[in-house]
């Protein structure tokens, strides 16, 4: 078994409103920044140990679909590397 | 017959549905998650409230909860379950029902009265209205803005499983009266069956009279069998 860490990123679906990106937004150009669009999403570290970095991203995966995204309206991406 | 009200570390509408259900006249009780469903259950609440703190997206932390695996069990024997605010999002994010409650548009909670038309009064829980009735339900809700994919929200409309939409008093749905952006002014749906049903609105708080208006009873007596 090898330690991994399996970075799961959590984003809205493109086309889903996401109101706190836009808050989040219009409190930066209000510091006077100049910034086209502004996404929000929620990033999970989750150290894990499989037999491979297949083993590894396959658990992740499932965390992802069975509880860290909402398919109704999230993409999410899996990244592994050896801890 | 009892119609349980579950209990969730961080409910907080669960005391008022029992007091509701109680006035109406049925044998309600608070039943903590952890205990799982009484042998007697012959209905489901799933109360509003901040369960789990709202962690990860609201309704998540609860919807993993044993119980929940019982709720979907009783629920495809034809149990009725009723969803409330917190409890509508426990239901999308247990598969009970279709689609999600998350962001209200204004990224604010709000707590406001607003007016929803019924769609369809032909499920246990708006029978005791007619179709196009205008309720004035209450809100109270941060995440209760209805996202689902257009298809999927068009084939819900087809098969008129949408039961509420906001509208303004009249009864006209529009943007103006939508209070959180909600899909087509989506307020409340069912599942695939009409006996499951899910709403952000509260009738449970306009049910007795001592408060004020009732125009919630209609959808709790839904437990009527």
């Amino acid at each position: 078994m090898t330690a991994y860490t399996a970075t799961v990123t959590v984003r809205l679906k493109r086309g889903v409103l996401d109101p706190e990106a836009e808050t989040t937004q219009r409190a930066l150009e209000r510091l006077g920044f100049e910034l086209g669009d502004l996404r929000s999403a929620d990033v999970f570290e989750v150290d894990l140990e499989a037999d491979d970095a297949d083993g590894a991203r396959e658990r992740a995966d499932e965390m992802a679909e069975r509880l860290l995204a909402n398919p109704t309206i999230h993409d999410y991406d899996v990244a592994v590397e050896e801890a | 017959m009892t119609v349980a009200v579950v209990q969730f570390g961080g409910s907080n509408c669960d005391r008022d549905t029992v007091q509701a259900l109680r006035h109406l006249g049925f044998d309600a009780h608070l039943v903590w998650h952890e205990d799982g469903l009484p042998d007697r259950t012959a209905g489901v609440v799933l109360p509003g409230g901040f369960s789990y703190g709202d962690y990860l997206r609201a309704g998540a932390m609860a919807a993993q909860s044993p119980i929940m695996d019982e709720v979907r069990t009783a629920a495809a024997a034809g149990t009725p379950v009723l969803g409330i605010c917190n409890g509508a999002q426990i239901g999308c994010e247990s598969s009970l029902t279709p689609g999600a409650f998350t962001t209200n548009e204004s990224a604010r909670f709000q707590c406001e009265r607003v007016h929803v038309r019924v769609e369809n009064a032909d499920t246990p829980w708006t029978r005791a209205y007619d179709e196009g009735e205008v309720l004035e339900l209450p809100i109270a809700h941060g995440e209760g803005r209805y996202e689902i994919a257009d298809d999927r929200l068009d084939a819900l409309e087809d098969a008129d499983r949408v039961l509420f939409r906001y509208c303004d008093a009249e009864g006209t749905v529009t943007d103006d009266a939508n209070p959180n952006g909600s899909k087509h002014n989506v307020a409340g749906v069912t599942g695939e069956d009409p006996h499951v049903a899910v709403l952000m609105p509260h009738p449970e708080r306009v049910t007795l009279p001592d408060v004020g208006i009732t125009d919630g009873q209609g959808v709790l007596q839904g437990f009527r069998a």
